[in-house]
């Protein structure tokens, strides 16, 4: 099976790097003739390097995925003078050891595409824990500007930070900055910009003479060793020395290639260097935090208690087993509130000018056109992707507390909160906000996956999220509930979207332990502190979720709506002896397993365009009722409830709609995984249908 | 053979009586790193998050189930039941010291 998701070959990946980064900076609508000055962010999540990047590039920026990755690829223009700047906003990641796809994407591009400055992004209030970056970023050939963000919450916290002392200790340039305020980024540009364009660095506006941090004493010698080894065998653009303490750190990815680099003979003899100090790594980052001890010990005052603070009071409550949990349950109660309150009536209003009104439209002004125009205009693209469009009052709700909560500090606590149980099924604490996205729509659950910080956790969280009752479901469920069980309504409903979730548990440990074999990535995450939310942050993250989602609405949605409709009306134009029906009608034997008839295999396999359009289809072929207020007092006179409950339990598990099937074609880069998952779902929601289906018979609901 | 290697060197490093993991620190605990344990992926982990021979970590949640919480170089780090097993400490004799 493929395995689009696990790491390329680092050759291929670069080649991919580098072609289609230019192509997006030439794409950006840059003057021609002019010198782009190429700028790099770097910082570890949680500092505020997306903050800056938003307030330097606003919507001017591109969003897309690294090539070849699915790591998100952010790509600015903003001006200091008239100089313009190419902004490419690197991945958030502690170290550069190529641990993960992060790590690689972001130590790829400063070692290929050789920016012209890279800018450290870094929390004023954890300086000691983000110098560990710098520390990293300095081995590389490329002139680093330190910007100090959140220097207001650092006081808060009562840790001042002397940004000139910080300078003369570290031999760059320090640029304090809050950039939520919009404070110090003027400086920063004009500092970037001089260190772009001055031709002498060391003696220009902004000197730059970095001091760089030494290995201790014991493995000076065995670096020595290494580079003599190595010397002269080291292709561009790699420098000799960052290649020679990256294999002493047993860095994997610099291993292979080093491999491929010497000669059988040298090799053996690096490798038995390496061999005799496997655990160099742990040394090199103590000397790396004592470099850092040391820089600090003269450029930064803590007063009073340092961190205990708000963060410390807040995280009593938040990290606890038991409030923690209540506190995440009321976050999601909050945001369900919401989205019952002003998402759905929103997406009703939504429905009735997107799609209700202009179906009607279409369907008297377009009287004089062939019948199979108004189908496909009606039935094929406005109840497909119009309907998709429909949900984007409920995914800005969903995206708004998703950014909310990133932006504040917390998704982190709610990863932490949840570690235990997602632990289980194979995946960490983070996975959990997408999957609960799924809720919603779930489109957003599986472009949310990539929050999970290894490539196997990303899979399984993207395999597993169509098992999340989305809100199209459950509306087809909650009316026909209604409509079969009467009183016994809420009950039955509560159990499918309970199997629902036993379900997605059970698959999660099987896929887990059987497919997915392999090492479960180290849960070893930091709580930044909390701070206040950032509104522009915020839009923006929401605005760019939004847009992708629609984009995704209007093109492979929308084709796709359109063959399904024209499956239900060729040849005739009657959905009733249509080659869906067709399908329909040769799926019985297998539909009477389940106690469906040919009608219900149809409806089910129209729910494949959008989840609610099996109670439409139900509505043509039954009685040709039109509306659904018709159609639940004519059903239970049709279908006995042992049917309805196997219906109700296949479409609950049914396969993924068009649009998700897309999302997951989209996220694991391949059409291998999505059928994959199509074909799991289908075997398992055909499977509950026909134990469904005895459940009924034996509490007496055949007839 | 490298795996006998490591562990004699290891503990011929450390007196073992003292040391403990991570793990058996109890909330308010203070302890100084001796050494992880690990593969490459993990040892690099460790090593970005500070986890490194001498450095100090103070315990702020261990509930006994569900990850711990940690401060180390002055950040809060969340780290698994398993990561935290892997992670060699000589406690403190209670208190903070320094």
């Amino acid at each position: 099976m493929a395995r689009p998701m696990t790491a390329d070959r680092p050759t291929r990946s670069l080649a991919g790097t580098l072609s289609c980064c230019d192509q997006q900076l030439r794409s950006m609508n840059l003057p021609s003739g002019t010198d782009v000055v190429t700028v790099a962010l770097a910082g570890q999540p949680n500092v505020g390097k997306t903050t800056v990047f938003n307030l330097l590039t606003g919507l001017n920026q591109h969003v897309g995925n690294w090539p070849g990755k699915t790591v998100e690829q952010k790509i600015g223009v903003c001006h200091s003078g008239n100089v313009p700047l190419a902004l490419v906003d690197l991945p958030g990641t502690y170290s550069l050891t190529a641990g993960s796809e992060e790590e690689r994407v972001a130590r790829d591009f400063i070692l290929h595409e050789r920016p012209d400055v890279v800018v450290l992004v870094a929390d004023a209030s954890n300086l000691e824990r983000n110098l560990y970056l710098l520390s990293e970023l300095l081995l590389l050939p490329v002139p680093i500007v330190l910007a100090l963000n959140m220097v207001d919450v650092a006081e808060e916290y009562g840790i001042h930070t002397d940004a000139e002392a910080l300078s003369q200790a570290l031999g760059i340039p320090v640029v304090p900055m809050v950039a939520s305020r919009n404070r110090g980024v003027r400086e920063l540009l004009q500092v970037v910009q001089a260190l772009a364009c001055d031709g002498d660095r060391n003696t220009g506006a902004y000197p730059y003479h970095p001091r760089r941090p030494q290995l201790r004493p014991d493995h000076r010698d065995t670096l020595a060793a290494l580079l003599r080894l190595i010397q002269g065998r080291v292709p561009e653009p790699y420098p000799e020395e960052w290649v020679a303490i990256k294999l002493l750190e047993g860095d994997r990815e610099v291993t292979e290639l080093a491999q491929g680099w010497l000669p059988q003979g040298t090799w053996q003899e690096v490798h038995s260097i390496l061999h005799r100090h496997e655990d160099a790594i742990l040394d090199i980052a103590g000397g790396r935090y004592q470099w850092i001890g040391e820089v600090l010990a003269g450029a930064q005052i803590r007063r009073g208690l340092g961190q205990v603070g708000l963060t410390e009071r807040l995280d009593r409550w938040a990290t606890h087993p038991l409030w923690g949990m209540a506190i995440l349950g009321a976050a999601a109660a909050l945001m369900f509130f919401l989205v019952y309150t002003v998402g759905s009536p929103l997406q009703g209003v939504l429905e009735e000018y997107v799609v209700t009104r202009p179906s009607a439209w279409l369907s008297t002004h377009l009287d004089w056109a062939p019948a199979w125009v108004t189908g496909l205009l009606t039935d094929g693209v406005l109840a497909g992707a119009g309907t998709m469009a429909t949900f984007v009052p409920i995914l800005a709700i969903f995206f708004a507390a998703l950014g909310f909560f990133e932006d504040t500090g917390y998704m982190a606590r709610a990863a932490f909160v949840m570690d235990r149980f997602m632990h289980a099924i194979g995946l960490h604490g983070r996975s959990f906000l997408p999957l609960f996205l799924g809720f919603g729509c779930n489109v957003p659950a599986i472009m949310g996956a990539r929050i999970a910080d290894s490539p196997r956790a990303r899979l399984l969280g993207i395999l597993l999220a169509p098992l999340v009752p989305c809100t199209a479901r459950l509306g087809v469920l909650t009316t026909l509930a209604a409509a079969f069980f009467g009183p016994y309504a809420f009950v039955v409903t509560l159990g499918l979207v309970g199997t629902n979730l036993v379900v997605l548990a059970l698959l999660g440990v099987v896929l887990h332990r059987l497919v997915l074999r392999g090492e479960q990535a180290a849960f070893i995450m930091e709580l930044p502190l909390y701070h206040r939310p950032n509104g522009r942050s915020i839009a923006l993250f929401v605005w760019h979720h939004l847009r992708a989602f629609l984009a995704r609405a209007v093109t492979i949605i929308m084709a796709a709506s359109v063959v399904v409709w024209a499956l239900s009306a060729l040849p005739a134009g009657d959905i009733g002896s249509s080659y869906l029906a067709a399908m329909g009608q040769a799926l019985e034997p297998l539909g009477r397993l389940m106690g469906l008839g040919w009608r219900l295999m149809v409806a089910l396999l129209a729910s494949f365009v959008a989840k609610e359009n099996s109670l439409a289809v139900m509505g043509v072929l039954f009685a040709g009722a039109e509306t659904g207020a018709g159609l639940t007092e004519v059903l239970p006179t049709l279908i006995s409830p042992a049917s309805a409950l196997a219906f109700l339990t296949v479409q609950m598990l049914f396969i993924p709609c068009v649009a998700t099937m897309a999302a997951i074609r989209k996220e694991t880069g391949s059409w291998a995984w999505a059928l994959f998952d199509l074909c799991l779902l289908l075997v398992i929601s055909f499977l509950g249908g026909a134990v469904a289906y005895q459940v009924g018979l034996l509490l007496g609901w055949g007839a | 053979m490298a795996w006998r290697s490591r562990s004699a060197c290891v503990s011929r490093r450390l007196a073992l009586d003292d040391v403990t993991t991570l793990l058996s620190l109890g909330p308010g605990q203070v302890g100084t790193v001796v050494g992880c344990s690990g593969g490459r992926g993990l040892m690099g982990r460790f090593a970005a998050m500070g986890f490194t021979p001498g450095s100090r970590v103070t315990v702020l949640n261990n509930y006994g189930r569900g990850p711990l919480l940690v401060l180390i170089h002055g950040a809060r780090v969340a780290l698994g039941r398993g990561e935290a097993s892997r992670v060699l400490v000589r406690p403190e004799g209670g208190g903070h010291r320094g």
